[in-house]
């Protein structure tokens, strides 16, 4: 058998709800999985890592077909769907008895995953690093693609 | 199942990934030969326990189900 691969990559680009979930889902599982990680947030992705932000992310009804159930785009334009396709979405997740984005943010942390924020988007959207919650490091490309050249599995969202 | 072990965990109720990250964290606390005894009511949890144990190279003892809930066996091997 080939080497085991011992490191997961992630790039966490988008900033909804929906968007947030997988890098942390997968990102605490392969740390459990003795697994070393590190999850990239960048572009709207660094949004996750503001300080209160995370249990606040939205979800668009809007250009999303997939909703379960569904909202055509001329509904989903209107004032206020977005947070109602919130609502719904985070009752739906509840029940299933997911947990919350702030407690595998707190699984991630005490796992020992690298929370990398992108220097880059804090200076195009004007983000400072007292904005950002605590724990995290501040880095570029080259801090990630350091990482994962160490024979990582990449996963981008 | 004929197995007597150290410590149980109960993670009913919980959703992928927190039943793998918490046996994680109590097989983590445990001695090598220990056993632990992990209820979970996520279906995904039969699939990912024995994904869990074949990677983290820790012995899956046993797998029942006891009244619509999955019970788990696992010895920690290492």
């Amino acid at each position: 058998m080939s080497e085991e691969t011992k490191r997961l990559a992630i790039i966490a680009a988008h900033g909804t709800m929906d968007a947030a979930y997988p890098p942390f889902i997968l990102g605490t599982a392969a740390a459990a999985m003795d697994m070393e990680v590190a999850i990239f947030f960048t572009f709207f992705g660094l949004q996750i890592l503001k300080k209160g932000r995370i249990d606040k992310l939205k979800v668009a009804p809007i250009a999303n077909p997939a909703m379960p159930v569904s909202i055509p785009n001329i509904i989903g334009m209107l004032p206020g769907m977005t947070a109602m396709a919130t609502g719904m979405m985070n009752s739906w997740m509840k029940k299933a008895k997911v947990a919350k984005l702030s407690e595998l943010l707190q699984m991630a942390k005490e796992l020992n995953i690298r929370l990398i924020g992108c220097q880059m988007t804090m200076d195009v959207m004007g983000i400072k690093k007292e904005d950002l919650i605590d724990g995290i490091e501040i880095g570029g490309a080259a801090t990630f693609l350091e990482f994962a050249s160490h024979n990582a599995i990449t996963l981008s969202f | 199942m004929d197995i007597t072990p150290t410590q149980t965990l109960d993670a009913s109720g919980l959703a992928c990934p927190m039943p793998i990250i918490k046996t994680k964290k109590a097989v983590d606390g445990l001695k090598v030969g220990e056993i632990l005894k992990l209820i979970a009511t996520d279906p995904g949890s039969v699939s990912d326990v024995a994904a869990w144990t074949q990677k983290t190279g820790q012995e899956l003892l046993g797998h029942e189900e006891v009244g619509g809930k999955h019970v788990f066996y696992i010895k920690k091997a290492k």
